[in-house]
């Protein structure tokens, strides 16, 4: 039972790179599953390119992805 | 953890006082403090002087865990403060002369971080992430854990020392990044226990310190400049620079890592620990990059010119490292000193 105060959402869209995402936000997949989060703050692939996904895996920099501000 | 074995007449110097309870003030002889300066100061180039980094890591060890036997009273000794003076002045001023100083940035959040990434982008050119994932032999892979397990097996430590000497959002973002790497509460995820676990794996032994007699001065050196920036309050710029770089240059080479390691037959506990830094890294590098790094130069804007060299320092010597691991490797030498 979890009775710590929900943590309110940030998602921080980082320029060229990830989405960073802080607090109580559920990942699942396409059939509504759960996907495991690992760590408090995750950081999300948005280029496209990343072997992990949806977790960055810093591949936006080898492929030099670029976000327009 | 054994004092290790002296490399010369620093070392010997220190070994010889280390070895019995500290006297109380002024226990060393000005003759031996006069012998160790002219020795630190006569090193040609102290980023591969075997005697004084061996040395230098042995006076920080007494900062971590110490040595077996070692009275535990000699870490804040005036001498030996003073004879860890000696030695750390050569070695910063090496640095300063061999580091690249890099182009200035504006003291603002983003520009330091672009910056940041900037000196950090992936290069095409030959690197032991490379080679390990798609050459290296049992042997060099081994050597490879070896090499890392001095810092790997402590992970984290050096930057530590920063929180206390940072406030407000640098302090929260490098207590964010470290709580990651120090398991986020639970022992069994702490990546210096990944590590140790990968260790294993590979049929070496996992006790800190075990193999720092074979590592060759860089790799010490490598070591060292993590304590010398993190236990130092007016190198806090250059400890911030540093982990931003370090964890910049981590996600994609654990990529290749964990490849190479795969290729090699060993198990998923084995790789677990590059695995896990593919998806971790790729984390940090943006809190370290913009909240840690780009938030602290906006705290104190004189410390810009401090955070790009400390990550400058850190790429300076992961390369010397890396063509060190690559030259021997090429030559079918081994990397490391003989046992």
């Amino acid at each position: 039972m979890n009775e710590r105060p929900p943590q309110p959402v940030t998602i921080e869209a980082c320029p060229n790179g990830p989405l960073l995402v802080r607090g109580d936000v559920q990942l699942v997949d396409g059939q509504g599953d759960p996907i495991e989060r690992r760590r408090r703050t995750i950081a999300l692939c948005r280029c496209g390119s990343s072997a992990i996904a949806p977790f960055c895996d810093g591949s936006h920099k080898a492929i030099g992805f670029v976000t327009s501000p | 953890m054994k004092l290790p074995s002296p490399r010369g007449p620093l070392g010997a110097s220190l070994t010889d006082l280390l070895v019995h309870p500290p006297q109380g003030t002024e226990a060393v002889d000005d003759e031996v403090l006069t012998r160790w300066r002219s020795a630190a100061a006569a090193s040609p180039d102290p980023l591969t002087d075997d005697d004084l980094q061996l040395t230098l890591w042995t006076l920080y060890a007494l900062h971590y865990r110490g040595f077996e036997g070692v009275d535990d009273a000699w870490e804040w000794d005036p001498d030996v403060l003073r004879l860890r003076r000696m030695l750390e002045e050569p070695f910063e001023a090496a640095l300063r002369e061999q580091v690249p100083v890099p182009a200035p940035a504006a003291p603002e959040r983003e520009a330091v971080a672009s910056a940041l990434f900037a000196m950090t982008a992936p290069g095409p050119g030959p690197s032991v992430a490379r080679f390990v994932s798609r050459s290296a032999d049992a042997t060099q892979a081994e050597e490879f854990l070896v090499h890392r397990s001095l810092y790997t097996l402590m992970e984290a430590d050096p930057h530590t020392w920063a929180v206390p000497r940072l406030s407000g959002v640098p302090k929260a973002a490098l207590v964010e990044v470290q709580a990651d790497e120090y398991g986020g509460g639970r022992p069994e995820r702490m990546h210096s226990a990944l590590f140790a676990r990968t260790m294993r794996g590979a049929g070496l032994v996992d006790e800190y310190g075990y193999y720092v007699d074979r590592l060759p001065a860089v790799t010490v050196a490598a070591l060292n400049l993590m304590s010398l920036f993190g236990l130092h309050r007016r190198w806090r710029g250059a400890i911030a620079g540093h982990l931003a770089a370090f964890e910049m240059t981590s996600s994609l080479p654990n990529r290749l890592y964990g490849d190479g390691f795969r290729r090699l037959g060993h198990d998923a506990g084995t790789t677990e620990y590059f695995d896990e830094h593919v998806e971790a890294d790729a984390v940090h590098e943006q809190i370290a990059g913009r909240d840690l790094a780009g938030g602290l130069a906006e705290q104190e804007p004189e410390l810009v010119g401090d955070i790009l060299f400390g990550a400058a320092a850190c790429l300076y010597l992961d390369d010397l490292v890396g063509q060190h691991l690559l030259d021997a490797w090429s030559t079918g030498t081994s990397s490391l000193r003989s046992a």
